[in-house]
């Protein structure tokens, strides 16, 4: 046996061992998914275990140096390791913004005291963290931001205001972009890292067309945040965010391949019945559906070869940001047919039966994917300006 | 197995794409159209396939074949395409080699060395209306004496008048609409009593109707199992199919780099036309579709070598993916040369015409999204 078949079978039978029953469902609920954080709570014992026999072995962050908290696996290894767990259907053990975003850019930029610190933290889910880089004047043209920090020596002096910062209230640390330098728009703004209980933080909650608010306006009133807080160089913190963008945008367009649900029409052919050669009773809904899986099944095969070619370091740098936009919007379109398929049914907003308008809220919410981290318009940009190359007007 | 290109691989691409530029580039389809050829390909460039190796790519060393598999045909059908080189190589060395490597050893030593030495051509006969449903077979093989007698016609058979040899899927038991019941043979071409009605397509190449007016052959002309040729064709078909889904990548990837660089150098209103956004957004659309497009033929070609049962379903994606994908690239590819495009001169509706033909080759978009559909049980 090589070496992968080897690891495979270990693999298997760590995972037969280790991961409770309830943890091989895909995730149906918020609170089906764990944040970590000071104040996380499980939803049950199963969730529990499962969080602790991944911690334990480093599979919170399989990739990641054992020093770290990782379990410091190869790029087959990993690879084969999350077949192993789509197969099994196995949740994500933490969710966790520490490791999509902030955890990849520590591990390119931070110090040696600052990985061995803020990654350990990270992959045992001990800080939740959240993200400021969004301000009411600085969306898509983020590097307007306004966000002043003073040099006070020992430490800085941040005030301003950040807008849709996800789960603001709910984080206790925030990685955030503010500008130390007015003269030079690029060069100006440094990556800092602060406590949420920081004195002059606050945060009021902003409610989307989903009814639903994990989102935040964030306030800072002269909030002093240490010397040693940032990530990079000072001044040098467009880099950082540049990089961690590319890994968000990664994270994002994941949803693309339906999250594990398979074949909607298949899902769905039970309610809508079939007709007399046993086909989905709707010709019309069953061709959109259709459509839909060999988009999701076309995706699914560019998300592997996205990660193969990444881990082999073979990608076109703004590659990232293709998946993102072709992700986030095929997303969007398996939603709209989820409401489609669901007739007058997935438009219950409240009943126990919808588990609370589940399916309508999810629909309202995918129509941010392509907006949140960078919208599609911008990612067509990078596109024919980094990719394509074609000149600037 | 990583989804990108092995080095061996790589190295292939480089001397296909080589090869396809220097001795087969579109100026080459064009000389082939305006002299008004009967066969629509150069015989003499099919013997320097057989130098460089291409034709016996598919068959195996014991036959004196490469043992390559659909991922290395992939790579020398991507770069005809984008070349729009005309050549028997995916219905004789991709089809029909998958074809005859189920058939036995006598009839292998028979065919494949003419194949390998690039003399001999192959035509696949299975289509008999205007669409394909490989299924809806009719054409009736009776058995006579120690052999059969073949009686019907064929549509749309690619190169089908200057073969030597065509695979000929008939029936022997059922009827239209089983896939019990379909024999293949190996029918030559100066067999009495069949004749070929040549007709040019808008692509230049070569279709012709196949009559099948009492055609004998022998017991040994049968490919596969009596009644059981389903499953041989089945698998010529996904070699042909995931083959046609790469020429496709080619040709869309050469149709986008032709449209890509005359957005770089066409100036109007006093700026190039790629500076303005309404030009870039749908460039880098058409990007995005076409890398998805490649990945979903790379994926198919592997699960086919893999013999994978997952093969399959990956076909149809990639047949049904890659055929929007291109077709994108084709009208996008027009559009943007505005009127430009509209002339012969211009290469790039020649992109468009090879598009439509391998679009219809082997199962449209429609096709095989209503087979995924089907695989996934609805
Ligand atoms: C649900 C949600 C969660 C978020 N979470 C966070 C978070 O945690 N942290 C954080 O910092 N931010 C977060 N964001 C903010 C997000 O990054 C911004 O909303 C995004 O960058 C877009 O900026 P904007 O909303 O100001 O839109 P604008 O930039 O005002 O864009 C408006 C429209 O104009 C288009 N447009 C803008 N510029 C161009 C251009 N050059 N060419 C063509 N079209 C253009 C856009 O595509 C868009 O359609 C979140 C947003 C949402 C909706
Ligand atoms: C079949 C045919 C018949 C014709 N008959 C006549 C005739 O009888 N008399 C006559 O005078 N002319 C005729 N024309 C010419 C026709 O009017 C031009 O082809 C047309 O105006 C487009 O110009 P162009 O071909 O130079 O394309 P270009 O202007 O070079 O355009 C190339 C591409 O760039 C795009 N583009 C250009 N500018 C912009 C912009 N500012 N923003 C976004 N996109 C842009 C275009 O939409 C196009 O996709 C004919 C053309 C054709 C094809």
């Amino acid at each position: 046996m090589s070496d992968l078949e080897t690891f495979r079978s270990e693999t298997r039978a760590w995972l037969e061992e280790n991961c409770p029953e309830e943890m091989r469902a895909p995730v149906r609920d918020e609170d089906d998914v764990f944040w970590g954080g000071r104040n996380a709570t499980f939803k049950n014992d199963a969730q529990k275990a499962w969080f602790d026999a991944c911690v334990e072995k480093g599979y919170t962050v399989p990739e990641w140096p054992t020093d770290y908290g990782g379990a410091g696996l190869a790029p087959a290894e990993s690879k084969i390791l999350k077949q192993e767990m789509a197969r099994i259907k196995a949740r994500p053990p933490l969710s966790s913004f520490g490791i999509w975003m902030l955890g990849p850019a520590l591990l390119q930029f931070g110090t040696e005291e600052q990985k061995l610190h803020y990654l350990n933290q990270i992959a045992r889910g001990e800080i939740r963290w959240c993200q400021g880089y969004s301000e009411p004047g600085s969306g898509s043209d983020l590097v307007s931001l306004q966000t002043f920090g003073e040099d006070k020596g020992d430490h800085w002096v941040v005030n301003g205001q950040k807008i849709w910062t996800s789960y603001a209230d709910k984080a206790d640390w925030i990685f955030c972009l503010v500008r130390t330098d007015k003269e030079d728009k690029y060069r100006g703004i440094t990556f800092m890292l602060f406590d949420m209980t920081s004195k002059g933080v606050s945060t009021k909650p902003i409610l989307l067309i989903s009814g639903s608010s994990p989102f935040c306006e964030t306030f800072f009133d002269d909030v002093e945040v240490p010397n040693d807080q940032f990530v990079g160089e000072i001044n040098r913190g467009w880099d950082v965010a540049k990089y961690l963008l590319g890994h968000e945008r990664e994270m994002i367009s994941g949803m693309g391949g339906g999250g594990g649900i398979g074949s909607l029409g298949k899902a769905v052919m039970p309610s809508l019945g079939e007709d007399a050669m046993g086909r989905l009773d709707d010709p019309l809904l069953r061709a959109q559906l259709a459509e839909l899986d060999v988009e999701a099944l076309a995706f699914k095969a560019m998300a592997e070869r996205f990660m193969d070619e990444l881990k082999a370091k073979k990608n076109h740098p703004a590659t990232p940001n293709m998946m993102k936009y072709v992700g986030t919007e095929l997303n969007k379109r398996r939603h709209e047919l989820v409401m489609a398929s669901g007739g007058s049914e997935a438009l219950e907003w409240e009943s126990e039966e919808s588990r609370g308008g589940a399916k309508a809220r999810d629909w309202l919410r995918t129509k941010a994917n392509s907006i949140e981290g960078g919208t599609s318009e911008v990612m067509l940009n990078v596109i024919s300006k980094r990719i394509l190359e074609l000149p600037d007007a | 197995m990583p989804l990108y290109h092995t080095d061996d691989q790589a190295m292939l691409k480089d001397s296909a794409g080589d090869f396809m530029k220097n001795e087969a580039p579109v100026s080459h389809l064009r000389e082939f159209r305006d002299k008004d050829c009967k066969d629509g390909f150069s015989h003499a460039l099919w013997k320097q396939f057989a130098e460089m190796g291409f034709t016996g790519m598919l068959a195996t060393e014991e036959d004196g074949g490469l043992g390559m598999g659909n991922t290395e045909a992939g790579i020398v059908l991507e770069e005809i395409g984008r070349n729009l080189t005309p050549s028997p190589f995916l219905t004789t060395s991709v089809v029909g080699v998958t074809g005859l490597n189920h058939a036995s050893k006598d009839m292998r030593d028979q065919w494949l060395p003419g194949i390998i030495a690039g003399e001999t051509v192959l035509g696949v006969a299975i289509d008999e209306g205007p669409k394909f449903r490989p299924t809806n077979i009719a054409m009736k093989a009776e058995r006579s004496g120690n052999g059969f007698n073949l009686n019907g016609r064929k549509n749309f058979v690619v190169q089908g008048a200057s073969a030597d040899m065509l695979i000929v899927a008939a029936r022997t038991a059922g009827s239209a609409g089983e896939a019990d019941g379909i024999t293949l043979f190996a029918v030559e071409r100066d067999a009495a009593g069949l004749s070929a009605e040549a007709a040019r397509l808008v692509d230049s190449a070569m279709g012709a109707q196949i009559e099948f007016d009492n055609v004998e052959v022998t017991a040994d002309a049968v490919i596969g199992e009596v009644d059981q040729g389903a499953d041989v064709m089945t698998r010529m078909l996904h070699a042909g199919q995931a083959g046609a889904s790469a020429e496709l990548v080619g040709v869309g990837a050469g149709a986008m780099d032709m449209t890509v660089d005359y957005l770089r150098e066409r100036k109007q209103f006093g700026r190039t036309i790629g500076s303005f956004q309404a030009l870039q957004h749908r460039a880098a659309h058409l990007y995005s579709e076409m890398e998805i497009a490649r990945s979903t033929v790379l994926k198919a070609q592997q699960l086919l070598d893999e013999d994978d049962a997952g093969a399959p379903l990956m076909v149809s994606v990639a047949k049904a993916k890659t055929a929007r994908a291109v077709n994108l690239a084709v009208r996008e590819g027009v559009q943007m040369h505005g009127g430009i495009g509209m002339t012969d001169e211009y290469d790039i509706g020649l992109y468009m015409k090879r598009d439509r033909a391998l679009a219809e080759f082997m199962g449209d978009a429609n096709y095989h999204a209503n087979l995924v559909a089907e695989m996934n049980g609805y």
